[in-house]
């Protein structure tokens, strides 16, 4: 794509976003937005030649951090010199997705300020430090295991499952497995909708 | 999965990044107003209570995989497929799953969640997983034997059987509405 047309792009995406966020209902059926999940996932790789992910991004954050405190230490691994620590357009695509969020809740359900999410208060309690390092030892789970499989729910679980991958369906059907253990582990089978 | 090849010219390379945002926008949009950077929702749907995660994801791939097809077919883009492998997909996934579970957000939702000011997503959620990559990177070369153990390549489930994609496809879609169709009739 041109830069005008780009600009062209980005512009009508931030009108979308505002007039959606803003007129549409606070909460949309998840297939609506399911399919406009889709709807972004063919045109990045139609517009920008990119599948759709956002893990890799937390590689380079890392990286912008670990260069301030070793240079070389980041010059010399493999892993951050096959991905590179630069400002990308899957960082790009993650800014906007905080941003399209934060405008969507601006004109829908609105700013959360939440430190305990309900569901977690329900079952381990109000302690907001509890809640945060299960939080902080979660993420470091993510972080590592989307690197270790090459991708996040995202990657795999969109980007790679609707081309029909191996690698897509192999690992979003893991990331379920686990999820479904960990969270009866922690939560039992009580309160359950079933 | 992440090409790293950007234009040479910073022009392109500029355009690029808006468009990237611009797609960023759109993505936080639909994730913000289906419910999923709402770590009760996303446990809700790992508690077999509710599947809204599920409805979101399958509606995705559905449409989706008939967008990449359908402009394959037209000539307009080509597929990109990630190395399938069981000690990667398989290990790293249950890694994952189990980290999602613990957290309630994903590397997407993270920050969705961020943007509305959910704060643990924002003050643990994002950094532990900057430190999940980062410890990664360092033992990267020790595991990478191990993660290419069952090694299947850059496959498709339709070059897997040496069919048509479509074959695959429709089958595959049809099958996806049945579930979806089934949460509703059970009230998940």
């Amino acid at each position: 794509m041109s830069l005008r047309a780009s600009i062209v792009f980005l512009a009508a995406c931030v009108a979308a976003v505002l007039l959606l966020g803003k007129l549409t209902p606070a909460v949309w059926s998840p297939y609506i937005a399911g399919a406009l999940i889709g709807v972004v996932a063919c045109l990045s790789m139609l517009l920008s030649g990119k599948t759709l992910g956002t893990s890799t991004t937390y590689l380079r954050l890392s990286g912008f951090v670990l260069k301030l405190l070793s240079p070389r230490a980041v010059k010399e691994n493999e892993c951050y010199r096959s991905h590179g620590v630069q400002v990308d357009w899957q960082m790009m695509l993650v800014i906007g997705i905080l941003v399209g969020s934060m405008l969507s809740a601006l004109g829908g359900t609105g700013i959360q300020w939440l430190w305990v999410p309900a569901m977690w208060a329900t079952s381990f309690g109000q302690t907001v430090g509890l809640r945060l390092v299960a939080a902080f030892v979660g993420g470091i789970l993510i972080g590592f295991g989307a690197r270790w499989a090459d991708g996040c729910t995202s990657g795999h679980g969109v980007a790679q499952a609707m081309q029909l991958s191996v690698a897509g369906w192999l690992s979003a059907i893991c990331f379920f497995i686990a999820g479904v253990a960990v969270a009866f582990i922690m939560y039992g089978t009580g309160g359950g909708g079933l | 999965m992440s090409s790293d090849c950007e234009s040479s010219d910073s022009a392109g390379r500029t355009g690029q990044l808006m468009v990237g945002l611009g797609l960023g926008l759109l993505y936080g949009l639909a994730l913000q107003k289906s419910g999923v950077t709402n770590h009760d929702v996303v446990l809700g749907t790992l508690r077999l209570q509710q599947m809204t995660l599920a409805k979101v994801m399958l509606a995705a791939v559905v449409v989706g995989s008939v967008g990449v097809y359908g402009l394959r077919q037209a000539g307009l883009l080509e597929l990109q497929i990630g190395s399938a492998s069981i000690g990667g997909n398989v290990l790293g996934g249950l890694m994952f799953g189990a980290g999602l579970a613990m957290l309630g957000y994903c590397p997407g939702t993270v920050v969705g969640a961020a943007g509305e000011a959910r704060l643990d997503a924002l003050i643990a959620g994002v950094p532990g997983m900057m430190i999940g990559s980062a410890l990664y990177a360092l033992v990267h070369r020790d595991v990478v034997a191990l993660k290419q153990m069952g090694c299947m390549g850059e496959r498709t489930f339709w070059q897997l059987l040496g069919v048509n994609p479509w074959a695959v496809l429709v089958p595959l879609s049809v099958l996806a509405i049945g579930v979806l169709w089934m949460f509703e009739l059970m009230g998940l």
